[in-house]
């Protein structure tokens, strides 16, 4: 392995991708601009308008228990108090401080024995089991923080009174609400991590229009007569598309940023993203060579490349056409998916990169990405040289 | 060193049973018509080409069997012009020279003797996509040869070139046979191989029809000039066969 042949002919692919507008345009301009415009149109304004709130509901006792269930229809029944239910207060506050719900109320464990001791003597409050409500509002919203603990406390006054009543005592206190500073999430913060990805796609394009460009041109047989060996062709093939991807991450978060997306980042999670692209980017490369193989011509080339780049596209990035059953189950054949779905994970849930799924995701990738690339090779130096 | 040598695509037969032997230190006309087997026969030589029948030897290396060192020995200009269009002159060269793994500081001396011999050093830095087509084509045989191989396998490095140009050429392909090297070279203007060539072969439908220096062949054949021992041996002129 003659590491400056290597060198030569990344260099040589990365001045085409700078050089070439077509090639320029695909894989740094056209990222960019996505980020961009995605993010203008997607961002500060937020795909949904809500007419209510979630709120998380965690239930500390037994979830069966009659009382906390009435308590939960209560609020529900409130009309604007739109309940999910939770095994945990750790996922519940998570979701809350990532602005996916406008409260978190936590159900003690005791909160039927308070309820049945009133019943049992209303008048007796000595008898009463006395406990505490917990409720956790966002404190960048107005709405929820005015609102939310008056409604609370009126389901709480309808559980155990079965009407509203004007002023009673009770054995269920409803603790002063802790305020929380949740993210505002838009559409976009959604959909972000789905670009980076769907950037990397294009690269399977462009891979195997440069194959078919420089086969047609007699360029490849000339690197042919050369001591350059497959291994070293490819390994730079390999480098400089890794170097595109890369670049294409830091154009995205750029781009995105730009327009206002913060996502949970530092150093490992940036790092992370540049990997796991990097591996996505084999992927790319492999299908580039087996359409490569395929085509005759530059466009011929270009429409077999979209065999490849639409499923990845529909079923892996930001494009929602996962959301049927088929298409889920379609999604886990995709590598894309995976790499959207360990960015979502860490951009938009602030998870570990040690977490099992994370590691799970990039494992996938890369995986995948090297057995494709291996088909790919081997399939090139096989049928597609000549 | 070719013996037997055979290839056939489908039904059709680009060389047939075809001998010969190049000495080092020789410049070696392979002559004929378009489609006579001439590039064929250079493609096998680098290894491109697997023969259907024979063994080709290239600096006493089986072509087939080691194509590694072969590929370490030779150079090549192909027919076509192949240029990275979006690379400049300079980088076009430099890029073949670091495949085959010259030093920096040498493949930038060779470089700029070469661009300067071809007329190229004001040219050097602009991409050779803008490049007029004998510039293109000078551009060519210097990406073959930059890195001073031992066997040159020229295919028809003049075609298409205007005489300034053409002229500029054969005075390098000459230096190189000054130099020792063993040269190759495809053609079918019959006054270069005379002009050029110690030894020529004639090929026809993938035939070896004539072989021997172009003077001696010329004589045998009472004939003015190679064009005229094409025709005395196969009733067309080369031309005809285009």
């Amino acid at each position: 392995m003659e590491l400056r042949r290597v060198i030569a002919l990344a260099k040589k692919d990365l001045k085409k991708t700078v050089r070439e507008p077509a090639a320029l345009f695909m894989t740094l301009l056209f990222p960019l601009i996505m980020a961009l415009a995605f993010g203008v149109a997607f961002g500060g304004i937020g795909g949904v308008e809500v007419a209510g709130f979630d709120i998380g509901v965690v239930s500390l006792g037994d979830p069966q228990d009659p009382w906390a269930i009435q308590f939960v229809e209560a609020i529900h029944g409130t009309g604007v108090l739109w309940v999910k239910g939770y095994e945990d207060n750790k996922t519940a506050q998570g979701d809350l401080s990532q602005g996916r719900l406008s409260a978190v109320l936590v159900i003690p464990g005791d909160f039927g024995e308070g309820c049945s001791s009133y019943l049992a003597a209303p008048s007796e409050p000595s008898l009463w089991v006395n406990t505490s409500i917990r409720l956790y509002l966002d404190s960048g919203s107005m709405m929820v923080t005015q609102a939310i603990p008056h409604l609370v406390n009126n389901a709480l006054l309808v559980t155990i009174h079965g009407e509203l009543p004007q002023a009673m005592p009770s054995p269920i206190h409803l603790e002063s609400p802790s305020l929380v500073e949740a993210r505002n999430v838009s559409t976009f913060d959604y959909m972000a991590p789905g670009l980076f990805p769907f950037a990397a796609i294009f690269l399977t394009m462009l891979v195997a229009q440069s194959f078919v460009y420089e086969r047609q041109t007699g360029l490849l047989r000339r690197i042919l007569v050369t001591p350059t060996t497959s291994a070293e062709f490819m390994l730079a093939q390999v480098l400089s598309n890794m170097v595109v991807a890369l670049a294409q991450v830091a154009l995205v978060f750029a781009g995105a940023f730009l327009v206002g997306y913060r996502p949970y980042v530092d150093a490992s999670v940036l790092a992370f993203s540049f990997l796991i692209v990097s591996a996505f980017s084999l992927c790319c490369i492999g299908f580039g060579l087996v359409t490569a193989t395929i085509a005759k011509s530059d466009g011929v080339a270009t429409g077999i490349s979209f065999f490849f780049i639409m499923p990845q596209m529909l079923l892996g990035t930001f494009v929602p056409m996962g959301g049927t059953q088929l298409g889920r189950i379609a999604a886990q054949f995709m590598p894309s998916h995976y790499v959207t779905d360990a960015l979502t994970s860490l951009l938009l849930r602030g998870a570990a990169i040690t977490s099992p799924m994370i590691l799970f995701d990039a494992a996938v990738v890369l995986v995948s990405g090297i057995l494709i690339l291996i088909v790919g090779v081997a399939l090139f130096g096989r049928y597609g040289k000549t | 060193m070719i013996e037997g040598l055979s290839k056939r695509f489908e039904d059709v037969t680009a060389l047939d049973d075809l001998s010969f032997e190049v000495q080092k230190g020789e410049l070696f006309g392979l002559l004929g018509p378009n489609g006579a087997g001439k590039t064929t026969t250079l493609n096998i030589l680098c290894g491109l080409l697997e023969p259907t029948g024979g063994r080709a030897y290239v600096g006493g290396h089986d072509v087939q069997r080691e194509p590694g060192r072969v590929r370490g020995l030779i150079g090549v200009c192909p027919q076509d012009t192949a240029v990275y269009p979006f690379l400049t002159g300079r980088e076009n060269v430099e890029l073949f020279g670091s495949l085959h793994a010259i030093p920096g500081e040498s493949l930038r001396k060779k470089t700029e003797e070469l661009l300067e011999k071809m007329g190229l050093t004001e040219d050097a830095d602009r991409q050779a996509g803008k490049y007029s087509g004998g510039m293109r084509r000078r551009i060519n045989l210097v990406m073959g040869l930059v890195h001073n191989p031992e066997i040159a396998f020229l295919d028809e490095p003049t075609v298409g070139m205007d005489p300034q140009s053409r002229r500029a050429v054969w005075d390098f392909i000459t230096e190189l046979k000054g130099q020792g090297k063993t040269v190759i070279l495809t053609t079918h203007y019959m006054e270069e191989a005379e002009e050029l060539c110690d030894r020529v072969g004639i090929i026809d439908h993938g035939r070896l029809i004539a072989l021997g220096p172009p003077g001696e062949l010329m004589e045998e054949h009472g004939a003015r000039d190679l064009e005229e021992v094409f025709i005395r041996l196969t009733g067309r002129k080369i031309r005809e066969g285009v």
